[in-house]
């Protein structure tokens, strides 16, 4: 098993950003072994990088956000997009290792540890652009991440955070672990959970980050602990770390959440000695326990694994009611095939084509009665509505407390989460049927004005808009600086953030299917009847797979498998390696929309009228739910609810 | 030469065992210190695919029956940067049966065939993308190679494993016993192919175990090879290029007498690929090259 640090071990540097002064009580716990430690800590923080600074030709410095143990973290601006305010996080690490073979071993560290992260890929954690080294100096360019640190929100809160705001975080936080724990070809052991290490990012979302880069820039002593004391767990301090120490540490993490006390001040492994409803009694009795299990002393007595832990505490959500949906009453509606009730259902005034999206606890959704709703997630009342001018049929997205929504009226309405007021609009040339896509400051939404448009998020202002062959109603997709985006002629576009066309595909008929990819492969389907898999890079065919017909349905990625629907009625399994076909599914009409999978399922509605849910690794029929109109939209799977719209005007909540 | 091969070789192997030996006592552990020392490689500016060959007769055989192919090509310039590769390892079947003839016709025809169908994207000015995809045309590649061997030597068959590179994609068609491999600078090798012999697939069935496989009486038998049989199902998938790590493609001549650990260190010790090539196969007539040897190896870097 290989852990996702080095054998470079030191307490005393452990990168605390926000809280100055508490590293220096931790910089007198060394350990005896490294006493002989020789770092230049007694010094003040060595040269920072002033703004104004333009690093490798390309990063403006603005301004220091963080001091860690080998040097400053940066926001910085990349300059390689002139007409975008691209923000990057600029990590610096300063070698001061007197003897150049260590230096050089420290650089050769970094590196790894940088190509190792560039293989991630999960929306919890930041994406890697760039890293290099300067003299004595290495630096890593990281995603920005619009947000605050956990501990910051602690100990800004008046009070105790809402048990259910922490639980959704730590589930969350599972997942990435789960995610890093099955690693191939090894298992990548974070090593540092604790709340300065969780970034919520504007949409309330956890990103982890400081993999430990930092630390390979400890001086060379040998010696095997790294972490954080009081969240990592004994044997960590042994130098074991398994998945297990992970699981310890979220668990002293969500304990330093709701009971405030900083473990970092406590004496080692005394969690048991402050029981979390001691100090906070509105934690609830079943949240206890499952913390206290993650933090048992012996690492065969925890949860066997992140997911387990997940499963626990989405368990408790649904007891304790942080999840209220699920302790709903039976409810009216069309019972489904096999008895599945709907846990509830919110009927608007006309046809439901879209999909909706979720934020916080609103689940938001465009409608053909034109306006776009706002529901409570849990129970499904109606909390605002906001009027376009026409039906919208795309899929809201969200961004910094904002809804984007593309609709008929050929206006991009941008609309305030919370009260549901305009805060601008964006007009185009012709009605919009494409999602808007948010990425690096900017919306990018495609109309049946046969342009691709860049709005810049603040002003709301055009900065360019790339011309195509005829409208564009698939979802742009961006990946490494590119937009992906097809139009209804077959053509297919690869565009760079400063609207120039890097490349062209064409296929036979319309690509209204919008793109997902991974940076091996683009994936969308076509009316040609074909699945296509193309290189993102130049945009030649890996493969192409033939559908029984037509398709506007946008694929799903999971695993090695790439799901689809199609005119003909099936929903395909493709495998992505080989593009054999896995399996198929027949529904009785048209598949529109598109698949998704959550844990082992995979949801999808059909002009039939039914949601299906299917075993996703086999296509086996598990349930299904029938609406009383054809369902065009995608569902939204989240904490296990299935959201679904349909042409019987409805919007359904399932459960998953 | 021989005695040349077997100085290489031995010259070769005792400094390895000795780091091995001190290890213990070093902070870093033998794979890391590997890793550190191919990453010090220099970094280009330029991606660009570069490649090595090797190939013998083995010591006891007379006759070669492997063919293999290795094309690399580099274009770059203003309109971007397109590293092109097909490489190709053949293995004929039957002393006999012409196997030489099979394995030759293989390579030909599929590298012809594929480079037919690269043509006028690659060397003329063509504004579209190619809309075949890479898997298609290496399945009609396999198919014409299948109906050449058919006419040219009839009755023979062969082993084939081609992998066509554009880009960071690899594409591979695959028949028969020859293997590609993913090898990785931290030590790690990666068959990405699957044999189509039968003791491969008892040991998939789980009818022997590996350790019965190594010493199975008939390891040599195909259950699918390029000129037999009236339908070919090739294994046809693409996957990404390793970076850091390298593509090694070559006939049982090589996996099959030499163990995966020391193709490894062959490969890692060596300066360049040629003499990692050159390595392989004196390790194969180190061990009694009791067959025919083939081997390319191709990295892509920058």
């Amino acid at each position: 098993m290989k852990t996702k640090g080095f054998w470079v071990v030191v307490k005393h540097g452990t990168a605390n950003y926000n809280l100055p002064n508490r590293r220096i009580s931790l910089e007198t716990r060394i350990f005896p072994e490294l006493s002989d430690d020789q770092g230049d800590q007694g010094s003040s923080t060595p040269r920072q990088l002033q703004a104004g600074v333009l690093l490798a030709k390309r990063y403006a410095i603005q301004e220091v956000i963080g001091i860690g143990g080998m040097g400053s973290v940066y926001r910085a601006r990349d300059m390689h997009f002139p007409n975008v305010t691209k923000l990057v996080a600029v990590k610096e690490m300063i070698n001061t290792a007197p003897d150049p073979l260590v230096r050089e071993t420290i650089v050769q560290n970094f590196e790894r540890e940088a190509n190792l992260l560039a293989t991630l890929h999960h929306p919890s954690i930041p994406r890697i652009f760039d890293y290099f080294s300067l003299e004595s100096r290495s630096y890593l360019v990281l995603e920005f991440i619009h947000g605050k640190d956990m501990e910051t929100i602690i100990n800004e809160a008046n009070g105790f955070l809402p048990e259910h705001q922490i639980l959704s975080w730590a589930i969350e936080l599972c997942d990435v672990l789960e995610y890093l724990h099955s690693h191939k070809p090894d298992p990548i052991i974070f090593r540092d959970m604790k709340p300065s290490n969780v970034m919520i990012n504007s949409n309330g979302d956890v990103m982890l980050v400081d993999f430990g880069i930092a630390k390979v820039f400890q001086s060379g002593i040998k010696g095997t602990m790294i972490g954080t004391e009081g969240y990592s767990p004994p044997e960590q301090y042994r130098g074991e770390a398994t998945p297990a120490a992970d699981i310890y540490a979220l668990g002293a993490t969500i304990h330093h959440a709701l009971t405030r006390r900083d473990p970092r001040l406590e004496p080692p492994f005394s969690f048991a000695e402050r029981p979390m409803r001691r100090i906070n009694p509105a934690v609830s009795a079943e949240l206890e326990t499952v913390v206290n299990m993650a933090l048992e002393y012996a690492p065969e007595s925890r949860f066997r694994s992140a997911a387990d832990m997940k499963q626990a505490l989405v368990t408790v959500a649904r007891k304790t009611g942080a999840l209220v949906r699920l302790a709903a009453g039976p409810q009216t509606g069309p019972v489904g095939v096999g008895g599945i009730k709907p846990l509830w259902s919110f009927k608007c005034e006309d046809e439901i084509r879209g999909t909706p999206s979720i934020f916080q606890g609103s689940l938001y959704i465009g409608c053909y009665d034109n306006n776009l709703y706002s529901l409570n997630a849990a129970d499904g009342k109606f909390q605002w509505k906001y009027p376009a001018d026409g039906g919208i049929v795309s899929r809201p997205a969200l961004f910094d407390g904002n809804i984007y929504v593309g609709s008929e009226d050929k206006r991009l309405h941008v609309v305030s989460a919370r009260s549901g007021k305009v805060v601008w609009t964006y007009y185009t040339d012709g009605p919009i049927r494409s999602s808007p896509r948010i990425a690096e400051g900017h919306v990018f939404i495609g109309s049946d004005d046969r342009h691709l448009h860049a709005v810049n998020l603040n002003t709301g202002r055009m900065v360019w808009r790339f011309e195509a062959a005829d409208p564009i109603r698939s979802t742009p997709f961006v990946q490494n600086e590119l937009v992906y985006v097809g139009c209804e002629t077959g053509d297919y576009y690869a565009v760079d953030f400063r609207g120039d066309l890097k490349w062209r595909f064409r296929a036979k008929r319309a690509v209204t299917s919008s793109t997902v990819g991974t940076p091996q492969a683009l994936f969308f389907s076509s009316v040609d009847g074909t699945l296509y898999a193309l290189d993102p890079r130049n945009g030649w065919v890996i493969w192409r797979f033939r559908l029984g017909k037509a398709s506007i349905s946008t694929p799903c990625l999971v695993d090695d498998m790439v799901f689809v629907g199609a005119a003909d009625g099936f929903i395909y399994a493709v495998e992505i390696k080989t593009s054999k076909e896995v399996w198929r599914f027949r529904t009785e009409h048209q598949v529109n929309g598109s698949p998704v999978v959550f844990k082992d399922s995979l949801y999808c509605g059909s002009v039939d009228g039914n949601l299906y849910c299917l075993e996703y690794r086999t296509g086996r029929l598990r349930w299904k739910f029938g609406t009383e109109g054809p369902i065009t939209g995608t569902p939204l799977v989240y904490d296990d609810i299935v959201y679904i719209g349909s042409t019987d005007h409805k919007v359904y909540a399932l459960l998953a | 030469m021989d005695k040349f091969f077997r100085w290489l070789f031995g010259n070769k192997k005792s400094p390895a065992t000795n780091t091995q030996d001190t290890a213990n006592t070093a902070p870093l552990s033998e794979q890391q210190i590997q890793a550190i020392v191919n990453n010090q490689n220099p970094r280009y500016d330029l991606q660009q695919l570069v490649s090595g060959c090797g190939q013998s007769v083995g010591k006891q055989r007379e006759l070669n029956e492997d063919s293999l192919l290795a094309l690399t090509t580099t274009m770059a310039g203003n309109s971007g940067n397109l590293p092109f590769g097909l490489y190709i390892v053949a293995d004929g079947m039957g002393g006999h049966q012409f196997g030489e003839v099979a394995s030759n016709a293989a390579i030909r025809t599929v590298a012809g065939y594929v480079l037919r169908k690269f043509h006028p994207y690659l060397f003329q000015v063509k504004t579209d993308t190619m809309d075949e995809s890479f898997q298609e045309i290496m399945q009609t590649a396999v198919g014409e190679a299948q109906r050449a061997i058919q006419r040219e030597a009839p009755g023979s068959g062969t082993t084939l494993t081609a992998a066509l590179v554009v880009g960071q994609q690899i594409t591979v068609a695959h028949v028969g016993d020859s293997r590609a491999y993913f090898v990785f600078p931290d030590g790690r090798i990666e068959p990405i192919t699957r044999d189509h012999s039968l003791v491969k697939r008892l040991e998939e069935l789980g009818h022997i175990t590996p350790e019965e496989a190594a010493n199975y009486p008939h390891r040599n038998v195909l259950y699918r090879a390029l000129g037999q049989g009236e339908i070919l199902d090739p294994d046809i998938f693409t996957v990404g290029f390793p970076q850091p790590g390298y593509l090694m493609i070559c006939s049982d001549g090589l996996w099959g007498v030499v163990a995966e650990q020391d193709l490894v260190r062959s490969i890692v010790d060596a300066p360049n690929l040629q003499r990692a090539c050159q390595n392989l196969v004196s390790a194969a007539n180190a061990a009694g090259g009791p067959d025919n040897i083939s081997v390319i190896l191709v990295q892509l870097i920058g």
